[in-house]
């Protein structure tokens, strides 16, 4: 820029600077992505609403018993309640956490740390993220063939064991099922909590003298802590809301004898069902018996504080991790 | 000796005067490198540099962006190693022992030739910790009284201790860039090392801390042998004892940019009467 040119700019002073027309697609863009905002919005505001108002008779007047009533055949009746699937939609989120949680761990740093980067690692990556697309009914097919059924693969593996160990239509084998559905994403989000470490933090402790498991115990797994658990909390919430692999997996709502306490172990091996089969169940009652709407709608307020529940649990975690490490 | 001797589990080792023989005056060879050249993949990084690194001295490696300089001086701890296509060729040796010998341990080598780097990276955990990581993974000390000396020493020679005695429990990240640096370097310190490799230690900071920092180097050297590679011509010539000049090759065919040693020399000749007329361009401030 020649000086002359510059003096010119100076001249023109700050002129020119009136609005000279209103931005009518401006405006508009901005009302459009206003109207998605509330129209999503408003869908979840009528779908809430309209559970709890359904769900008031029960909760308001029967809450506690509720909570603790089994499976009825008739919607008035007092012993009516959701115990049942809550022992088994809790079961299941143990399950899923005892086994996703360390096997997806596992994987996601032998993935970033360790696995020299090939083709083969590249595939199995791009496997892993297809895997996390798979339909859940169709882990339900797997969890029958692996934990429910004595399989045998490829006419000689013989799978029995499984089969025997889980005690067949049971909380352990759809616990198991969940599990393994959810791995993929255990896996996924797992891996992108180790990739964020900072490079700097892996030479500082390289540098040092650290070993490989020395800097992961040190400084990969402190750090990606936060974005490790938040993304198992999800993942168990997401195994907790699963309808259609629990059906093929054996979920039942008729002819479930016991009622067990939450804590009481010795159900797991037996006939189990869980909160959304109730829900199914329930629904598909209520032309029966239109009671029975007020009470799906009540487990489902219960499945929803529970996944909420859950929810606010990783983001409160995340939090506090996140300030420890400033 | 039997340090090295550890290093190479029984491997015979070289006569440590040989390399003073040829000029006694000179201090001790620390590293002597012959022919060392860096590729990753197909790429070649550095070419053909080499060079001698002596004992309690502060050697710096000088030159334009892409020159290799870093490069040369990860090969110093073996940190290209975690670079997984890295190949390392020609011959590294520190006290006379081949560093890239196949029975040498990294982890090994890196405790025993600290490393600080560009960005201050101080763990996201207490000041303590932080110089305590370094002795907890050797083993040297755990808790207690040893490890509080560890740490209090460490802290002292990096200028640091008046600063942060009071909060040693504190987030090291509550530190300024001046402080976060000083700390790299105590925690360096903390595994006793013999040499500390400096990668642009001041390019992230202020030049008051960068004084700081300099000042700090100059202390050291009665301990230590340093190597830093700085951009900064003029901080080499006030810290260092000697100086590399580095250059870049451009490959017509390929435009790959490989990294070159032009000259290496006491910084005082480097500086005022360098033999190679790239280096003389260079530091009268005519490119790079």
């Amino acid at each position: 820029m020649t000086l002359a040119t510059i003096g010119t700019v100076a001249r023109r002073g700050a002129t020119g600077f009136e609005r000279k027309r209103t931005d009518v697609a401006g405006g508009l863009f901005k009302a459009l992505i206003l109207s998605a905002l509330v129209v999503s919005l408003l869908v979840l505001a009528v779908l809430l609403i309209d559970t709890v108002a359904d769900a008031w008779s029960q909760l308001s007047t029967r809450a506690w018993d509720f909570l603790n009533g089994s499976l009825r055949s008739r919607s008035i009746d007092d012993k009516l309640g959701v115990k049942q699937g809550l022992y088994g939609s809790f079961w299941i989120g143990v399950f899923v956490a005892l086994t996703a949680f360390p096997i997806g761990v596992g994987a996601a740093i032998y993935l970033e740390e360790y696995a020299a980067k090939s083709r083969l690692a590249a595939l199995i990556e791009l496997v892993i993220r297809n895997l996390a697309g798979v339909p859940s009914v169709v882990y339900g097919l797997l969890g029958l063939f692996l934990f429910v059924e004595r399989s045998t693969v490829f006419g000689f593996v013989g799978l029995g064991w499984l089969a025997d160990a889980t005690g067949g239509r049971s909380v352990l084998s759809a616990g198991l099922t969940l599990a393994v559905l959810v791995l993929p994403i255990v896996i996924i989000t797992a891996q992108e909590a180790v990739r964020s470490v900072p490079s700097g933090l892996k030479e500082g402790a390289y540098g040092l003298g650290a070993t490989k498991s020395e800097m992961v115990w040190t400084q990969i797994l402190p750090y990606a802590a936060p974005g490790i658990l938040t993304g198992t909390l999800l993942a168990m919430s997401r195994a907790i809301g699963e309808a259609a692999p629990l059906i093929l997996v054996g979920a039942i709502t008729g002819g479930l004898t016991r009622n067990p306490e939450l804590w009481d172990a010795s159900g797991l091996r037996e006939k189990f069902t869980a909160l959304p089969i109730i829900i199914v169940e329930w629904v598909s009652e209520r032309g029966r018996d239109p009671g029975f709407a007020e009470a799906a709608a009540a487990a489902i307020v219960v499945l929803l504080v529970l996944v909420l529940l859950l929810n606010m649990t990783a983001i409160l975690l995340r939090n506090r991790f996140e300030r420890k490490r400033g | 000796m039997t340090a090295i001797d550890d290093m190479t589990e029984g491997r015979d080792s070289e006569p440590l005067g040989e390399v003073g023989a040829e000029s006694p005056a000179m201090p001790e060879v620390v590293f002597d490198v012959e022919e060392l050249s860096v590729y990753y993949g197909e790429f070649q990084a550095v070419q053909d540099a080499s060079l001698k690194v002596h004992e309690n001295e502060i050697t710096a490696f000088i030159g334009p962006s892409g020159c290799g300089k870093t490069t040369l001086l990860r090969c110093f701890n073996r940190m290209n190693d975690l670079i997984e296509t890295a190949k390392v060729t020609g011959s590294l040796r520190y006290h006379g022992v081949d560093l890239y010998d196949s029975k040498v341990d990294a982890v090994e080598v890196r405790r025993r030739i600290g490393m600080v780097f560009q960005k201050p990276n101080p763990f996201p955990k207490s000041i303590r910790a932080n110089v305590a990581y370094g002795p907890r993974v050797a083993g040297l000390a755990k808790k207690g009284p040893v490890m509080d000396d560890i740490v209090e020493n460490s802290l002292r020679k990096a200028a640091l201790w008046d600063e942060v005695k009071d909060r040693l429990d504190d987030n090291a990240l509550g530190l300024s860039g001046g402080q976060q640096q000083r700390l790299c370097i105590a925690r360096a310190i903390a595994t006793d090392p013999d040499v500390l490799l400096m990668d642009e230690p001041c390019s992230a900071l202020d030049p008051i801390a960068t004084t700081r920092i300099e000042e700090l180097m100059h202390g050291l050297k009665d301990d230590y042998s340093i190597v830093i590679v700085t951009h900064n011509m003029q901080q080499a010539a006030r810290v260092s004892d000697r100086t590399a000049f580095f250059s870049v090759n451009v490959n017509p065919d390929s435009d790959n940019r490989t990294g070159i040693l032009v000259e290496y020399d006491s910084t005082q000749q480097i500086f005022s009467n360098p033999s190679d007329e790239r280096t003389e361009n260079y530091v009268t401030g005519r490119f790079g």
